[in-house]
């Protein structure tokens, strides 16, 4: 494994949040956290809950800023230091680089699920009939009924929109993925699908950084563990 | 400016579009913006966001060359790779045509932007006559083609305007302004007096027509769903100046400061 590239440096990162409209209240989530996962490992994130794992997950997707430290990303063969590029720059590395897996869907007006499945590989330049072609298997895969791919996901249920969001994600996994309670509201067939898919990622060389749940997941998929709590920041006054 | 610059660093997406530069505006003694400088980039989407009275709107008139600001540069690259253009520099006709030409101005009320007495088809292909199109027949075509793209019937290219809903006449504006292949769009509010159903019509209209042609655009709005669904980037305004700056989803999911704090936090879900 460790003849495999770095993907992700984490250095010295620290996060605490500031409430300016709730008296300045200054909440300390971790502190000088230092990690790198290479190709081919999934990184498991434990702790708590309120430790500030998906916080974490979200500074490595550039959605939260980190109050210090560097978080670096390979993209295009060079590291990327996501904490300081400019909006564009996280844009292209998420574009090609840099994929996120939330437990939610954020459903866009009008689009069908099948769309939504397609609209990554489009975004990477595939043919369309091929991209329709992959789309649809993945959605099987994930058991979805196919009298709904056609249907904006709306109206789905919250199972139904999750499996969408997880099609969406792994239908062209990204070198770079970052997972937030994938199987919250699947049932145990569909939860089995989301582990062959996470470990077919893996032997593809994404490296990957996960929060799961389910202890059973975790434990099939880890290949490290990460503590977050072991980082906590005292409330101090800083 | 600078001799050792390789000439392919200064073209394609490696340089901006539009560099504003310290851009001020002032009403007598009130503000209306401020001290305003950011760069925007091909393809790139940015959304102005700010409570009303915020210097939105008058941000957006001086940038798109309506109002001539107090202060500061706004360079525009009007052609890929050509040199920058200080836009207020330009002989008022060349500024003029300029508007009409490279880019486009998505006004709130489509009266502002539509000839009201001319037909839907007028609307479209005239400009398409400001760039020197002079073939009726291809004029026609185009027109009814672009009517479609924003889902009016070509069988209405006669009507004039004000036969249309608020939402088509919204939707026409947003042709005639796309048909010339502008390189940059400013939209004010472009979602404004519409009701929700039509709003979110529109605004899948927009998100698609803005990612198929790539197109850098400028859009004000108050609606931080709005924002969150077209736009790139977003700059916070409060009081003329910009007090927070970066990444769409950033600035709303972890806003620094305490105004964005206060606007994300009266929204329930964006
Ligand atoms: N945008 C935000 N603004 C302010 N505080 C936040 C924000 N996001 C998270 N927090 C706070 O940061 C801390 C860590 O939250 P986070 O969601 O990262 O925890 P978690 O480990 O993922 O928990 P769970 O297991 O419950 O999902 C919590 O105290 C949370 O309230
Ligand atoms: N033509 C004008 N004359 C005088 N004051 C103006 C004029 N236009 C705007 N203002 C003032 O400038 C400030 C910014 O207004 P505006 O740019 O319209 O804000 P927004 O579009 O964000 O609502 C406000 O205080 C407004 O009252
Ligand atoms: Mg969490
Ligand atoms: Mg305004």
């Amino acid at each position: 494994m460790s003849d495999q590239p770095e993907m992700i440096r984490v250095e010295a990162v620290s996060k605490s949040f500031t409430l300016h409209n709730q008296g300045s209240v200054r909440l300390p989530v971790f502190r000088d956290v230092n990690f790198s996962v290479r190709a081919g490992e999934v990184l498991v994130l434990a702790g708590a809950s309120g430790a500030g794992k998906s916080s974490l997950l979200r500074i490595l997707y550039g959605n939260y800023l980190p109050s210090s430290g560097r978080i670096e990303i390979r993209h295009d063969g060079e590291m990327v230091d996501i904490a300081s590029a400019l909006p564009r720059t996280i844009l292209e590395v998420r574009r090609r680089t840099l994929g996120f897996v939330s437990q939610f869907l954020r459903v866009i007006p009008r689009v069908s699920a099948l769309d939504i499945v397609r609209d990554p590989l489009l975004a990477r330049g595939l043919d369309p009939a091929e991209a329709t072609e992959r789309a649809g298997a993945m959605l099987a895969r994930l058991n979805l009924p196919e009298r709904l791919w056609t249907l904006a996901p709306a109206t789905f249920s919250g199972g139904e929109q999750q499996r969408v969001n997880i099609a969406r994600s792994f239908v062209d996994p990204s070198p770079v993925m970052l997972i937030d309670e994938p199987t919250a509201s699947l049932d145990a067939r569909n939860r089995d699908v989301v582990v062959e898919l996470i470990a077919e990622a893996r032997s593809h060389g994404s490296a990957i950084v996960g929060i799961f749940h389910d202890e059973t997941v975790r434990e099939r998929v880890a290949t490290r563990w990460l503590d977050i709590t072991n980082f906590r920041a005292a409330a101090d006054a800083a | 400016m600078n001799a050792l610059v390789s000439p392919n660093a200064l073209t394609g997406t490696l340089r901006p579009i539009l560099s504003v530069r310290s851009v001020s505006r002032f009403y007598g003694e009130r503000i209306g913006c401020a001290d305003v400088s950011f760069d925007l980039w091909p393809g790139e989407v940015l959304g102005i966001v700010g409570e009303s009275g915020s210097g939105k709107s008058t941000l957006l008139r001086c940038l798109s060359g309506i109002d001539r600001p107090d202060a500061g540069e706004v360079l525009f690259e009007a052609t890929p790779g050509a040199d920058f253009l200080e836009i207020f520099d330009l002989p008022e006709q060349d500024r003029r045509h300029l508007m009409r030409t490279a880019w486009g101005i998505v006004h709130q009320n489509p009266r502002d932007g539509l000839r009201m007495n001319v037909s839907a088809g007028g609307n479209v292909g005239e400009r398409l006559m400001d760039r020197g199109d002079r073939h009726y027949g291809r004029i026609r075509e185009a027109a009814a083609d672009w009517l479609t793209r924003v889902e009016i019937e070509a069988a209405r290219i006669d009507d004039q305007p004000r036969q249309f809903s608020g939402g088509m006449q919204q939707r026409l504006q947003i042709a005639r302004v796309l048909v010339s292949n502008p390189r940059l769009v400013f939209m004010d509010e472009p979602t404004g007096g519409l009701d929700v159903s039509v709003q979110a019509r529109l605004l899948d209209l927009l998100r698609v027509l803005v990612r198929d042609l790539g197109l850098a655009a400028i859009i004000v709005t108050h609606d931080l769903a709005v924002a969150r669904l077209l736009t790139d980037r977003l700059m916070v305004m409060k009081d003329g100046r910009v007090v927070e700056a970066g990444l769409t989803d950033q600035v709303l999911d972890d806003p620094q400061h305490a105004y964005t704090q206060l606007l994300t936090s009266a929204v329930l879900a964006v």
